[in-house]
């Protein structure tokens, strides 16, 4: 036991530290939804499930969490074909693939306050943006097109990422797989879908887990770009939760809204921990 | 792979296409931050430099960006130092099994990657009030550390899984002292982990803007990305100077990050690519 201590010691600082700014905090949020705290006075009562209760009959929230699933759906697509496109490509450029990939990830690297202005800017402004040299109106001030807007500004600074770590995957893939089908007489695209795709599968499953985990934690862009607005139209979990905190001083909602938020991404982990699992078995 | 001229072909035509996409914002950007703001409105694809420097100057000014540029590195320096040091350490326990109970905290790093900040921002800023920590740029870069260390820990892990267990014992055998094996062996197979993991919580903290907006207030405490925002919200008429900001802020990560780029893409990828 004595040889062990310095081993202990050595764990010490990053659970120490996760523990004091990440879980014990946690804790003291996940008591506060089950109170009235406004966030700032001392004072603060028990009222057991009546912020959840609240919640899940009011039409914000419901609205917000569906803008969350809109938001997952768009997510799910067309980053990711973006991706597997770009990724798929890339196989066949030996030498300039570098030079892409270094060009894909730039937006990724660069700050969501930067790329928001940039595109505020430059796009979607009806004075001085493409779209006014179009004649279009930003998609940012229509009810029914905000969140897709948003959601291309944050699918231009993401699919880069995804298209990265695809192609790290798809080059994993075994040569005597691919050479047996070229044998075979496959196509290029027949090649693709059942012996690249394939093996990258388990990375595949990976992304898009983290796409799904992601979708509910989503804010930058969102709080950056409008806010919510207009009229709630682009109003997701998390910046509901952030609002109800810091602008409305109901900072037991926000920790309900927080709690719920943690169990899908916890729900959407532990499928996932389920079913790799049992590809493993297999 | 042998691959037709035809085939090349296409594949550069669509990725080209890509290139577009992801370069035209910036470059609209960087050609129209040199143009004066009415100039903008009036063609924004037009090629001058009407302006010269004098919107960065603006920019520069308004945005505080001196100090700004300062607080910014105050930050991220002590994020690095911090999830590095926590995440070393750590990795190198959990990755050989050394102590009892190294799976469930593993898990709990996974696991913690998927925690929104909401959860913990509120109850952790009444306590940095409470001490007097809320200006202090060391403190909060430690908050960045800390939300970055269960993405570190699980990358430091995978890269000290690479040190075979034999070499190390061998060298023990052969009489070398623990801070010998550290050097020669340890030291030369993690440390393009410790490069990746400094370079990703780096640029984290340094695009960071939220935490860092919340516990960080007063003018004189902006980080650069602060700058930017409030720079922002009080120009909102002058399109030319917003954009000299954005070129500001973003010229050194795209420098730093075209210099570092092996570095960078090994780092997410290997964080994330199984098999």
């Amino acid at each position: 036991m004595k040889k062990k201590i310095p081993y202990y010691l050595m764990l010490m600082p990053a659970v120490a530290l996760s523990l004091f700014i990440v879980l014990v905090p946690a804790v003291n949020t996940v008591i506060s939804s089950f109170t009235d705290w406004n966030g700032i006075s001392e004072e603060r009562t028990f009222i057991g499930f009546q912020n959840y209760n609240d919640l899940l009959n009011d039409s914000v929230f419901i609205k917000a969490f569906f803008n969350n699933l809109k938001w997952l759906g768009m997510f799910l697509t067309v980053p990711v074909l973006m991706g597997l496109i770009a990724a798929g490509f890339l196989l066949y450029k030996r030498r300039s693939r570098n030079f892409y990939q270094v060009i894909f990830l730039c937006p990724y690297v660069i700050a969501p306050v930067a790329n928001s202005l940039l595109w505020l800017t430059m796009i979607y402004n009806p004075v001085s943006g493409i779209m006014g040299v179009l004649g279009l109106q930003s998609p940012l001030v229509q009810r029914e097109t905000a969140l897709a807007g948003v959601a291309a500004v944050d699918i231009w600074h993401y699919w880069g990422f995804l298209a990265i770590i695809f192609f790290s995957a798809l080059r994993q893939t075994p040569m005597d797989q691919v050479e047996a089908a070229l044998v075979e007489g496959c196509n290029g695209f027949q090649l693709f879908r059942y012996i690249y795709f394939h093996s990258m599968l388990p990375t595949f499953r990976l992304m898009m887990i983290m796409i799904v985990i992601n979708s509910f934690r989503t804010f930058d862009y969102i709080y950056l770009l409008t806010r919510g607005g207009p009229a709630r139209a682009t109003e997701t979990l998390a910046t509901l939760s952030y609002n109800l905190a810091f602008g409305m001083f109901q900072y037991g909602k926000a920790s309900a809204v927080a709690l719920i938020m943690s169990f899908i991404g916890l729900a959407a982990s532990c499928i996932y921990v389920h079913f790799s699992r049992l590809e493993e078995i297999e | 792979m042998r691959t037709t001229k035809r085939q090349r072909r296409i594949a550069a035509v669509v990725l080209m296409m890509f290139v577009v996409l992801c370069i035209a914002p910036l470059s609209l950007t960087v050609l129209n931050s040199f143009k004066k703001s009415p100039e903008i409105i009036r063609n924004p694809l037009s090629v001058s430099i009407s302006a010269g420097l004098e919107n960065y100057r603006r920019a520069w000014k308004y945005g505080r960006f001196s100090s700004g540029f300062l607080n910014s590195i105050k930050l991220c320096s002590s994020a690095i130092i911090t999830a590095l040091t926590g995440a070393v350490l750590a990795a190198y326990v959990i990755a050989n099994k050394k102590v009892r109970g190294t799976s469930v905290i593993t898990v709990y790093f996974l696991v913690a990657m998927t925690i929104p900040f909401q959860l913990f921002l509120v109850p952790l800023y009444s306590t940095f009030a409470k001490y007097g920590l809320l200006g202090n740029h060391f403190a909060v870069g430690m908050i960045i550390g800390a939300c970055n260390l269960p993405f570190s820990v699980t990358l430091m892990r995978t890269f000290f899984l690479g040190v075979p267990r034999e070499l190390e014992e061998q060298a023990r055998i052969d009489g070398a002292g623990t801070w010998q094996v550290i050097r020669r062996i340890i030291l030369p197979i993690i440390s393009p982990g410790i490069i990746t993991v400094a370079i990703i919580v780096g640029l984290n903290s340094w695009n960071e803007y939220l935490l860092t907006a919340t516990f960080l207030m007063g003018e004189k405490n902006f980080t650069a990305t602060m700058g930017m925002l409030s720079l922002i919200s009080v120009n909102l008429t002058d399109p030319g100077t917003n954009l000299a900001g954005a070129v500001i802020l973003i010229g050194p990560v795209l420098a730093f990050f075209l210099t570092m780029q092996k570095y960078f893409i090994e780092g997410i990828v290997s964080g994330s690519v199984k098999g």
